[in-house]
C-alpha cells in the first residue's frame, strides 16, 4: 500500500500509521544527520586513530592514502550519503579498534539488552501499577505514606547504586544470585530489580495521581450510587480510564532503557548495547557509536509509533487527535 | 493560609539547605583533612574510623577528603548543566514562540530531532564526540534538555504574544528584545523555574551516571569514585558506601527542593519534570 491511494485506505488506523510514516522521514534524515555531524566535528582524525588502533605510527602519505581511500577527503554531504545508504543495506563499518564488523557487534549486543530492557519494564509496571492504585485507594493512610517514602527513597537513588546495593547483599553477602551476568534467567534478577526500582519509585507518583484524578469523577459516584462493588469500580472502570498513563508510561521507560541500562550492564558485566557502546565511547570508536545512536533512536521512534496506536485501541476517544473518524 | 504558609515555609527550608550546602561545596576542598590525590599506599584500604573519617581506598586517599573535594564538580555540574540547558533552551524558544512563521517552523522540527534521541543516547553520543571529562559530560547533557525549556517557554509565549500588553508595547514602538524580556519572559518564568529545580536531581544522577561510566571523569567525583571502588566493594565496602551515600543525599534534597517549589509556584502540579 502506498500513500497515493489513502482514499481506498478504509481503515483508519492505517491510515493513521501511514501519515506518521511518512513524517517520520524527516525525523529520521535528522536524526541520522546529526549523529553522523557529530562524529564528523569531532577533533580525533579517524584514520590516525585506525593506524594507533594497529600499532603502526601516522606517518603522512600512508594517512593521506587511507583518507581518499575511505573517502574522507569528500565533502560531507557526500561523505554522509555515502554512510546513511551503505548503513540502511546493512552495512554499518567496521570498528576501528577491532576491525570487526559493527553489524555483528550490535546483532550480539543486542538481544541482551532487548531481554533485559522486557524484564525490567514488565516488573516495572507490575510493580509501581498495584502499588499506585493501593496508594490512591488507601490515600492519607499509613500504606499510603509508607509507599510514597519508599517511592520517594527509590525516585532518588540511580540505578548504579541500586545495583551496587544488590549485588553486594544478595550476590556478596547471601551468594543468592551470581556475580556476574551468564546470560541464565537467573543471572537477570538482579540487574531487572536495579533498573525496575528507581523506576517505579518514580511511577508510583504517576499513577497514584492518575487513579486519583479518575476517583474524583463523577461516572465513579455514579457506579457506586448504582451499587456496584468497590473492587469492580476500581477495576473495571477506574483502571481502564487510567490505562493510558500506564501505557506512557510503559512507553518513557523504555525510552529512559535505551541506552540507560549501560551502567548496569557495566556492573554485571552483561554485554549488551550499553557495556558495548561505553567502551566505544572511552576507545572513540566512532562507527561503533554511529550504530548505536541511530538503532537506539530507529527503536525509542518505533516504540513511541506502536504507543500512540496503542492509544486508539486503550480509548477510541483520543482517536480524535489522530485525525480518525 | 495555614497550608500555604506551611508550604512556603518548607520551601525556604529547603532553599536555604541547598543554598548552603553549594556554599559550602566551593571551598568544601580547603576543608579537606588530607590531600584528596595524595597516594600512600601503607595506609592503604584503611577501614573508618582513626585519621581517616570514611576510611581509604586501595591507594591509601582518604575517602573524606575525596568526598569534599568531588561535592564541588558533582554540585556545580548539575547546576551548570540546568542553568545552560535553561539559557539555551529559554532563548530558542524565546526566539521560536515570538518571531513564529518560518522560524518557529524551522526550530520546532530541529526540536522534534533532538526529542527523536531516547533519554540518555544523545548525551553519550555527544560524550563521545568531545571524548571523556567533565566539561564535556556537561555539554553533553546540557545538549538533550534544553529542548524542554524551549517547548515550555514557546507555549507560553505562544499566548502572552496576545495579551493586550504585548500589543500595546509593539505600538509603543518597543523593540523586539525589549518586548521578550521586559514583558514576555517575567510571565514565563514562573514554570521554567520550576522544571529547573525538579531537573536538578535528575542532572545531579546523569552526570554521576555519566561519570560512574567513565565518560566525564574528573579526579574526585563521586560518580567516578563509585566505578573506582566497585571492584573492591567485597572487600572494603566503605569506598563506595560514602560516594553513594554523598550523591543519595544530595539527590534527595534536590527531590524535596524540586518538589516544595512546584507546590508554591505550581499548586496544580502541572509541570513535567525532565527524564534524562
Amino acid at each position: 500500500m502506498s500513500a497515493s491511494n489513502s482514499g481506498r485506505i478504509r481503515h483508519p488506523v492505517v491510515r493513521y500509521v501511514l501519515r506518521r510514516l511518512l513524517s517520520l522521514l524527516p525525523v529520521l534524515l535528522g536524526v541520522t544527520l546529526l549523529t553522523y555531524g557529530l562524529m564528523y566535528l569531532s577533533p580525533q582524525d579517524p584514520v590516525e586513530m585506525m593506524l594507533q588502533g594497529q600499532g603502526t605510527a601516522p606517518d603522512p602519505d600512508v594517512v593521506a592514502a587511507m583518507r581518499s581511500q575511505l573517502g574522507l577527503d569528500r565533502p560531507f554531504l557526500v561523505q554522509y550519503f555515502n554512510w546513511l545508504w551503505n548503513f540502511v543495506r546493512g552495512n554499518m563499518g567496521t570498528s576501528y579498534i577491532d576491525g570487526a564488523s559493527v553489524a555483528g557487534k550490535l546483532l550480539t549486543a543486542l538481544p541482551n539488552t532487548l531481554k533485559l530492557t522486557a524484564t525490567s519494564v514488565v516488573v516495572t509496571v507490575l510493580l509501581s501499577v498495584p502499588l499506585g492504585i493501593l496508594t490512591a485507594v488507601k490515600q492519607g493512610k499509613l500504606i499510603d505514606f509508607i509507599i510514597r517514602f519508599l517511592s520517594f527513597v527509590g525516585n532518588s537513588l540511580p540505578n548504579f547504586i541500586v545495583s551496587l546495593l544488590l549485588l553486594y547483599f544478595f550476590a556478596l553477602k547471601l551468594g543468592w544470585f551470581p556475580i556476574l551476568s551468564t546470560g541464565s534467567w537467573v543471572s537477570l534478577v538482579l540487574p531487572t530489580l536495579a533498573l525496575a526500582i528507581p523506576m517505579t519509585g518514580k511511577y508510583i507518583r504517576q499513577v497514584r495521581a492518575a487513579v486519583l484524578e479518575q476517583l474524583g469523577k463523577v461516572y465513579v459516584d455514579g457506579a457506586v450510587s448504582r451499587g456496584l462493588k468497590s473492587r469492580v469500580v476500581l477495576f473495571y472502570y477506574v483502571l481502564h480510564n487510567a490505562m493510558i498513563t500506564i501505557v506512557t508510561l510503559m512507553s518513557m521507560s523504555i525510552g529512559s532503557l535505551l541506552g540507560g541500562t549501560a551502567a548496569v550492564e557495566m556492573i554485571f558485566s552483561l554485554p549488551g548495547m550499553g557495556y558495548m557502546v561505553t567502551s566505544a565511547v572511552t576507545s572513540r570508536d566512532y562507527p561503533t557509536i554511529q550504530a548505536f545512536v541511530v538503532w537506539m533512536s530507529v527503536i525509542y521512534i518505533v516504540v513511541n509509533l506502536l504507543t500512540d496506536i496503542s492509544y486508539y485501541y486503550v480509548d477510541p476517544r483520543l482517536s480524535v487527535g489522530m485525525g480518525v473518524e | 493560609m495555614n497550608q500555604t504558609t506551611r508550604v512556603k515555609r518548607r520551601m525556604f527550608l529547603y532553599l536555604a539547605i541547598f543554598i548552603v550546602l553549594c556554599l559550602f561545596s566551593l571551598f568544601s576542598g580547603s576543608l579537606a583533612p588530607h590531600d584528596a590525590e595524595l597516594v600512600d599506599l601503607l595506609a592503604a584500604k584503611q577501614p573508618p574510623g582513626g585519621a581517616y573519617l570514611m576510611g581509604t581506598d586501595w591507594l591509601g586517599r582518604c575517602i573524606w577528603s575525596r568526598i569534599l573535594s568531588g561535592a564541588y564538580s558533582s554540585i556545580f555540574a548539575s547546576l551548570i548543566i540546568v542553568g545552560l540547558s535553561m539559557l539555551i533552551g529559554c532563548t530558542i524558544g524565546l526566539v521560536s514562540g515570538y518571531a513564529g512563521g518560518i522560524v518557529d517552523e524551522v526550530i520546532m522540527r530541529i526540536v522534534d530531532i533532538f526529542l527523536a534521541f531516547p533519554g540518555i543516547v544523545l548525551s553519550i553520543a555527544v560524550a563521545g564526540m568531545l571524548g571523556p571529562g567533565l566539561k564535556n559530560g556537561i555539554l553533553a547533557l546540557a545538549a538533550t534538555s534544553w529542548t524542554q525549556y524551549a517547548r515550555l517557554i514557546r507555549s507560553y509565549v505562544l499566548s502572552i504574544r496576545q495579551e493586550n500588553f504585548v500589543k500595546a508595547a509593539i505600538l509603543n514602538g518597543q523593540s523586539s528584545i525589549s518586548i521578550l524580556l521586559r514583558h514576555v519572559l517575567p510571565n514565563a518564568i514562573r514554570p521554567v523555574v520550576v522544571t529547573g529545580t525538579l531537573h536538578l536531581s535528575s542532572a545531579m544522577l546523569s552526570i554521576s551516571g555519566l561519570s560512574f561510566l567513565g565518560l566525564s571523569s574528573s579526579t574526585a567525583e563521586w560518580g567516578s569514585m563509585l566505578s573506582e571502588g566497585r571492584s573492591l566493594m567485597q572487600q572494603c565496602p566503605w569506598v563506595v558506601l560514602y560516594p553513594a551515600l554523598a550523591i543519595f543525599l544530595v539527590t534527595i534534597l534536590f527531590n524535596l527542593l524540586g518538589d516544595s517549589v512546584r507546590d508554591v509556584l505550581d499548586p496544580k502540579g502541572k509541570t513535567k519534570s525532565i527524564n534524562n
